[in-house]
């Protein structure tokens, strides 16, 4: 069951420093939505507004809203916690739990929250999972092992797989492929493919080829130099963006002709 | 399929002195040094393997089953007896005391200013922390006296627990730093898949980040163990000194290892009288160097253990 996400008019800040600014866009339901732009314009960030995992930093804080199916995010009543459950989330380097084996990882969502889950139930999450993260074949005989233990790519699935655990409405990927190998970078992406047909998919990428393949819309961010506040410049189907962008700045930059 | 050929001699010679030629200057102050940290090492050495060596033969004489099982009563002059089961229990009791109470409230400082602390609050508490750091062990002696004085009369002011509440004093701004380090240690990334998987931030408290730090904050929690262990005077001022076995630190005077090392010490010499069989001249020295072979043992035991608790804990690899 994936969900719409509509985001109007978002400011984001750090302390004083506008980061990101007035940046309204539709991410379709069970759909690949990929963020691109140059390095410092303010992606991640907002990336992490999607799920108020943005609020975790000191200081940092928004404006406008984001609503998820209609119901704003930062509204009054609304928990974060209840948010980053719905929404869910794949940082750039993987960062499995180091105490923890590959199985109570995936558990982790589980676990760490204290709910009681059956051994069966338990045995089944896993496996559903880590196949769901095309990680079981190469895991199945080694649960028990640490997580740590794993190559980076593979760790990285296991992070896939650890937030599919908790079944999330939407996952939000930065950069899920950039500290990988082509070989694990084509089986995320096959795992997208597979995902998007549950979920709803952001993904953050500095590689355009990857964004042509994965993505069936492209957003491009940019910024109009240092200090300066992020933009959303446009944002339309991936073939669009990548063959005939509305925006000068979107054609340089898909085409590496920027600065 | 190379199609590059072999490397003419004169190449090979250019690149050999290219790679061969070692900076004279650097290879010196390399062995410079090398031979600097050894001797400083070694020096370092000399001292801690001297004063391993003179506990372990003086103390020896009388570390006997008898010595570590029996108590001072009823125990005068040179007489052959006698031991250090008292202090032994009232080190043990006295320290489990002041970990009990200065953990708990040096764990929760030490996360509030990691996990929480932001601001002036924060800023106060690291200040205090260090102001206690310095205080000298007499003073908090002085001060636990002074406090139990005023709640309890003069009477209760000479108990373990006393003792107990001086040495947390000290150990309270150890615990609080060593933590602090510790799970400052912690890397920002587990926190945030925590949060991400939709965890409280109390639960991430408590379930990672306390448990990915946990061998770390046993050894500093052990580490202040061994600062307060040996403490001796605010124990003079507070337990007090006794002869007997008393293992309640809510009522009546202890006895501890460092204060009974001290009081051994002092009385020095006996004064035998010529041809008395069982007078031991050396008695009460004896005895003090037994219980600090003891004392020692007891620091080395629970240092032992942290590197067991540390081993089991630390996060494995494969
Ligand atoms: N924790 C923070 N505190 C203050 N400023 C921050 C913080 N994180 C990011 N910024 C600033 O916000 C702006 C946007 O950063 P962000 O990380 O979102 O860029 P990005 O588009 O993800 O870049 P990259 O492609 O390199 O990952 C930058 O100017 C950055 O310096
Ligand atoms: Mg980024």
């Amino acid at each position: 069951m994936a969900q719409r996400i509509d985001v109007k008019d978002l400011n984001i800040y750090y302390g004083d420093f506008l980061a990101v600014q007035d940046v309204s866009m539709t991410i379709d339901p069970k759909s690949v939505t990929a963020f691109i732009g140059p390095s410092g314009c303010g992606k991640s960030t907002f990336l992490r507004t999607l799920n108020r995992m943005h609020e975790v930093i000191p200081g940092a804080r928004v404006e406008g809203s984001v609503e998820l199916e209609g119901v704003d995010l930062y509204g009054a009543d609304v928990d974060p916690v209840a948010v980053r459950r719905t929404v869910g989330m794949v940082f750039q380097r993987p960062n499995p739990f180091p105490t923890m084996s590959i199985k109570e990882n995936v558990l982790a969502g589980v676990k760490l929250n204290n709910r009681k889950i059956s051994k069966s139930d338990a045995d089944e999450l896993v496996e559903r999972s880590l196949r769901g993260a095309n990680l079981w074949n190469e895991v199945k005989d080694r649960l028990e092992k640490p997580g740590s233990g794993l190559s980076g790519g593979q760790q990285q699935r296991l992070c896939i797989a650890r937030a599919i655990a908790v079944k999330p409405q939407v996952l939000l990927m930065d950069e899920p492929c950039s500290a990988l190998d082509p070989i694990s970078t084509l089986a995320i992406e096959d795992l997208i493919q597979e995902l998007k047909k549950d979920y709803t998919i952001v993904i953050v990428t500095h590689n355009m080829q990857q964004a042509a393949r994965v993505s069936d819309r492209t957003a491009f961010f940019n910024i109009a130099g240092t200090g300066k506040p992020g933009r959303l410049i446009e944002m339309n189907d991936t073939a669009t963006i990548f063959s005939a962008p509305g925006e000068k700045a979107t054609e340089d930059y898909v085409s590496g002709r920027f600065g | 399929m190379s199609t590059s050929t072999a490397p003419t001699l004169d190449a090979v010679e250019r690149t050999r002195a290219l790679l061969v030629s070692v900076d004279p200057g650097r290879r010196r102050i390399d062995r410079i040094m090398t031979v600097l940290v050894y001797g400083a090492f070694a020096l370092a050495m000399v001292p801690l393997i001297s004063l391993l060596w003179t506990v372990i033969d003086s103390g020896r004489v009388r570390f006997t089953l008898e010595f570590l099982t029996s108590t001072m009563r009823g125990i005068y002059g040179g007489i052959d007896a006698g031991g250090v089961y008292h202090a032994m229990i009232g080190t043990l009791v006295i320290t489990l005391l002041a970990a009990v109470i200065s953990v708990p409230v040096g764990l929760l400082t030490a996360i509030y200013l990691v996990e929480y602390g932001r601001g002036p609050l924060a800023r106060a508490v690291t200040f205090f922390v260090d102001v206690m750091t310095g205080i000298p062990s007499i003073v908090a002696g002085l001060f636990a006296f002074a406090l139990f004085t005023l709640i309890l009369g003069p009477t209760g002011a000479r108990t373990g627990l006393v003792g107990a509440v001086a040495l947390s004093v000290l150990m309270i701004p150890v615990v609080v730093r060593s933590c602090e380090e510790m799970l400052k240690l912690v890397p920002n990334e587990l926190r945030e898949a925590s949060y991400a998987l939709g965890v409280p931030k109390w639960l991430t408290i408590v379930r990672v980040v306390l448990r990915t730090s946990v061998a770390g904050l046993t050894t500093g929690v052990l580490l202040a163990v061994a600062r307060v262990i040996g403490e001796t005077a605010p124990l003079v001022i507070t337990a007090g000194t006794t002869d007997s076995y008393n293992v309640n630190p809510f009522d009546g005077r202890m006895m501890t290892l460092p204060v009974y090392i001290y009081s051994q010490w002092r009385q020095g010499v006996v004064p035998c009288r010529e041809g008395q069989a069982d007078c031991l001249a050396d008695i009460n020295e004896l005895r003090a160097w037994a219980a600090a072979l003891l004392l020692i043992l007891i620091v080395m035991g629970l240092n032992l253990i942290g590197r067991l608790v540390t081993r089991w804990f630390s996060p494995k690899l494969r």
